[in-house]
């Protein structure tokens, strides 16, 4: 918020509200990177973390959802405030389920490591994805800190790539199902992780969006890119 | 100004290009803004930015003071007010107007209504009886007075004396309420029954309302014009600009940034 009210409070409750967030956002890119690491190194130590980490990202939806409740209920913002508020609520059900994601992906992990031979299963096909998204979501992250809608606009646009790397992935697992049928069950565990991966591609472009509606008022979600263009012109 | 043109209903009240001036003192600047019938319109902005000064042009209150003058146009029902030969007595019977503190007269309850009453109509006992009622009734306050109509009404609590007022005004049937911070002296048990008043009342009428409370605004009118200095900023729908003002300095203004 670039000016300041005349409640002091007021603003210093807002700001510890949205590095509130901040510090959730930052804690589940932490959990994507990590299943990301267990899923590419099969490395259980990684994906134990994941689940660890969990229950402090349920924890801080929690919290900030009380502390959003207390401001609404206190200060009666409106516009731009009221904006920010309802955004920040959305965005932390959109972490919390990013972190359930990666949850996903890290329980996939380890049931494909109890499977037996993980390296033998084509999960290097989803690096790109996988880098694709927790890129998509750092952006997100970065550009609600700055309120960015230029940069809010380039992850809306970037969502394809992930859409169609993970449709590819979908015809290598099959072709690779029907090489080798003993692999359809762990092949099954990769394919829910492409569909975990692919689904915090979704989350950080609502948040992208969210980021649009707080900036400019207009609610952007099922809008193309050239009605969104224009919303920001 | 942003000039909104918003309302599908017709004006009931069309301002053009109206300036204002205490003396030498410019306090409103060629407004433009066109006050939608049977609706609730408020006023918002900071004290001294002519919300109050705007509201008094408009059954010529400002008469009553000297050196004061307005020059433009404030078109009622397309007949400008202004210089109308119209009686002034008559304009304010049918542009009504209730102020801050409750000023009920000094008299009995029933006569506070019955006393505007008279001076433009002539009823018989059970007419008036009957209108006075109505008013009471129509100002939410007859269950509360029914019993005690002869006691004096300076006896009422504020709530109840503003809504007095509010059925003095409503007694001889006028097309146009003005409220002019009617809750501002009010609890707000008070406050909240003023407000209900306020959305019922704009079936009859139409509602003209200044407010310092933006929450009052927002909770009750319709549409909002909000004025800085003379100037009308920014005139929307009440939603719009609580939620997405276009100006900026109404967005400062009504979040709080204002200094």
């Amino acid at each position: 918020m670039p000016e300041k009210h005349l409640s002091t409070q007021f603003d210093s409750e807002l700001n510890t509200v949205s590095s509130r967030v901040m510090e959730m956002g930052g804690l589940v890119e932490s959990q994507i990177q990590q299943a990301i690491y267990a899923l590419s190194q099969f490395n259980s130590e990684a994906a134990n973390k994941v689940l660890e980490t969990e229950s402090r990202v349920n924890a801080m939806e929690v919290e900030i959802d009380h502390d959003l409740s207390s401001i609404i209920a206190r200060r009666q913002p409106t516009a731009r405030d009221l904006r920010l508020l309802i955004a920040i609520s959305k965005t932390t059900a959109n972490l919390e389920r990013v972190g359930d994601e990666a949850e996903k992906i890290a329980r996939m992990v380890l049931s494909i490591i109890r499977s037996g031979s993980p390296r033998a299963l084509p999960a290097s096909e989803l690096r790109v994805a996988a880098d694709l998204a927790a890129g998509q979501m750092r952006k997100a992250l970065d550009a609600f800190a700055r309120l960015d809608t230029t940069a809010a606009v380039s992850i809306l646009k970037e969502d394809d790539l992930i859409d169609r790397e993970f449709d590819s992935f979908v015809r290598i697992l099959i072709t690779y199902m029907m090489e080798d049928p003993r692999k359809i069950s762990p092949s099954l565990d990769l394919l829910f992780v492409a569909k975990a991966i692919e689904r915090v591609g979704d989350h950080a472009k609502n948040i992208a969006e969210l980021i649009i509606y707080i900036v400019k008022g207009a609610d952007v979600r099922h809008s193309s890119i050239e009605e969104i263009e224009t919303v920001l012109k | 100004m942003e000039h909104t043109p918003i309302t599908a209903s017709a004006p009931k009240i069309s301002v053009r290009d109206l300036n204002f001036y205490y003396g030498k003192f410019h306090a409103l600047k060629s407004i433009n803004l066109e006050i939608p019938q049977n609706k609730v319109t408020a006023f918002i902005g900071p004290s001294g930015c002519g919300k109050s000064t705007l509201l008094r042009v408009f059954n010529r209150m400002f008469e009553l003071y000297p050196d004061q003058r307005a020059q433009g146009e404030v078109l009622l029902d397309g007949e400008n007010l202004l210089t109308s030969k119209q009686d002034v007595a008559l304009l304010r019977a049918k542009v009504g107007m209730v102020f801050q503190k409750p000023t009920p007269f000094p008299m009995s309850i029933y006569d506070n209504i019955a006393f505007g009453i008279k001076l433009f109509e002539s009823l018989n006992t059970a007419d008036m009886e009957e209108r006075v009622e109505w008013a009471l009734r129509k100002a939410a306050l007859w269950n509360e007075v029914k019993d005690k109509l002869k006691q004096s009404g300076s006896s009422l609590s504020g709530g109840q004396q503003q809504r007095l007022c509010i059925a003095r005004g409503i007694a001889i049937k006028p097309e146009v309420i003005l409220l002019d911070e009617p809750c501002s002296a009010l609890d707000p048990i008070s406050t909240a029954k003023i407000e209900e008043l306020i959305v019922e009342l704009k079936e009859d009428y139409t509602v003209v309302i200044v407010t310092h409370n933006m929450q009052q605004a927002a909770r009750c009118s319709d549409f909002t014009a909000y004025m800085y200095l003379g100037d009308l900023v920014e005139f929307g729908s009440t939603e719009q600009m609580f939620f997405k003002p276009t100006r900026k300095e109404t967005e400062d203004y009504i979040t709080g940034r204002f200094g």
